[in-house]
């Protein structure tokens, strides 16, 4: 039986679909076993649900126009110098 | 396809609605479509600010590396050799002009960097409860995302660019070993510090109230 340090530091494996099976079994055991661990995958599992839920924050107007400012006078330098 | 109306000689190409085919368009950018390459750009600068905003923790440090990520990007087009996805290309890009404004911050000593926090460091869990039901459904958009902001805000600069590009772009580990110069076991450890920290942090904000672990049970 794993302690919960050594599961812990296999987290990531149990968390990852492409784990070998047997791995995956051992660590099974022990989340089966430990009310603890079993809160800690949950709620780790939830903190990375929560973080790829976010959707890419909308660029601030001003941001976005020297952005494209900056790019149309990078291209056209880059036409001049090619011309 | 939006289009910013700031640049007015130049008009989307790919219609509404349509699939957006990254490596026509950087074949294109490439034989000199300048078109295609704000098509690029259009369809990355949200994932660009994002991440260095994240990284950076700062809205004008994010703001010159939106910049200079394209503005290089365009400028080294040509050596670009499609052995990786061009995604992948400008977001090493922009992690680099990231890491270069952390390390001038804290050169300047104008911001602290290491914020005294719990980064996992010793693989101990000290918060142990389970959440409340759908926290993204009981606060709001903005007070969400100020709350994991926050979180991420206080992780070390290594273990937060660690969890941004694996957990957040997606990249796979090779890919953000690659992109940070770092090992495949450093990014592994980084990551799962970052996971547990955040998972510290996070469950102090959303944890069910007057419950225990045995609320599972």
């Amino acid at each position: 039986m794993l302690t919960c340090k050594q599961f812990l530091q296999e987290l990531n494996d149990y968390l990852d679909p492409n784990t070998d099976p047997d791995l995956k079994r051992k660590l099974q055991s022990h989340v089966t076993e430990c009310p603890n661990c079993f809160v800690i995958v949950d709620t780790t599992q939830k903190t990375l649900q929560v973080y790829k839920g976010v959707e890419p924050q909308t660029i601030p107007d001003d941001v976005k126009s020297r952005l494209w400012k900056a790019l149309e006078r990078k291209i056209a330098a880059k036409k001049q110098a090619q011309s | 396809m939006t289009y910013s109306e700031n640049w007015m000689s130049l008009t989307p190409t790919t219609p509404v609605g349509s699939a957006f085919d990254e490596s026509a368009l950087v074949a294109k950018a490439k034989a000199g479509d300048a078109q295609a390459f704000s098509d690029l750009v259009n369809h990355y600068e949200r994932k660009i600010y994002r991440l260095a905003k994240h990284i950076t923790q700062n809205d004008e440090d994010a703001e010159d590396v939106l910049q200079e990520t394209f503005l290089k990007a365009y400028e080294h087009l040509e050596n670009f050799q499609g052995n990786s996805k061009f995604y992948t290309w400008i977001v090493r890009i922009a992690v680099n002009e990231s890491l270069m404004k952390l390390r001038k911050r804290k050169s300047d000593r104008t911001v602290p960097l290491d914020e005294p926090v719990d980064t996992g460091e010793e693989m101990v869990a000290r918060e142990i409860a389970v959440w409340e039901d759908n926290p993204e459904q009981r606060y709001g958009r903005d007070e969400m995302q100020e709350i994991l902001n926050s979180a991420v805000q206080s992780l070390k600069p290594d273990f937060r660019t660690v969890f941004i590009l694996r957990d957040i772009e997606e990249l796979s580990t090779e890919e953000t070993a690659e992109t940070l110069g770092i090992s495949i076991p450093a990014v592994k450890s980084r990551l799962l510090r970052a996971r547990l920290a955040l998972r510290e942090k996070l469950t102090r904000q959303f944890k069910r109230k007057g419950e225990d672990v045995f609320a599972y049970l």
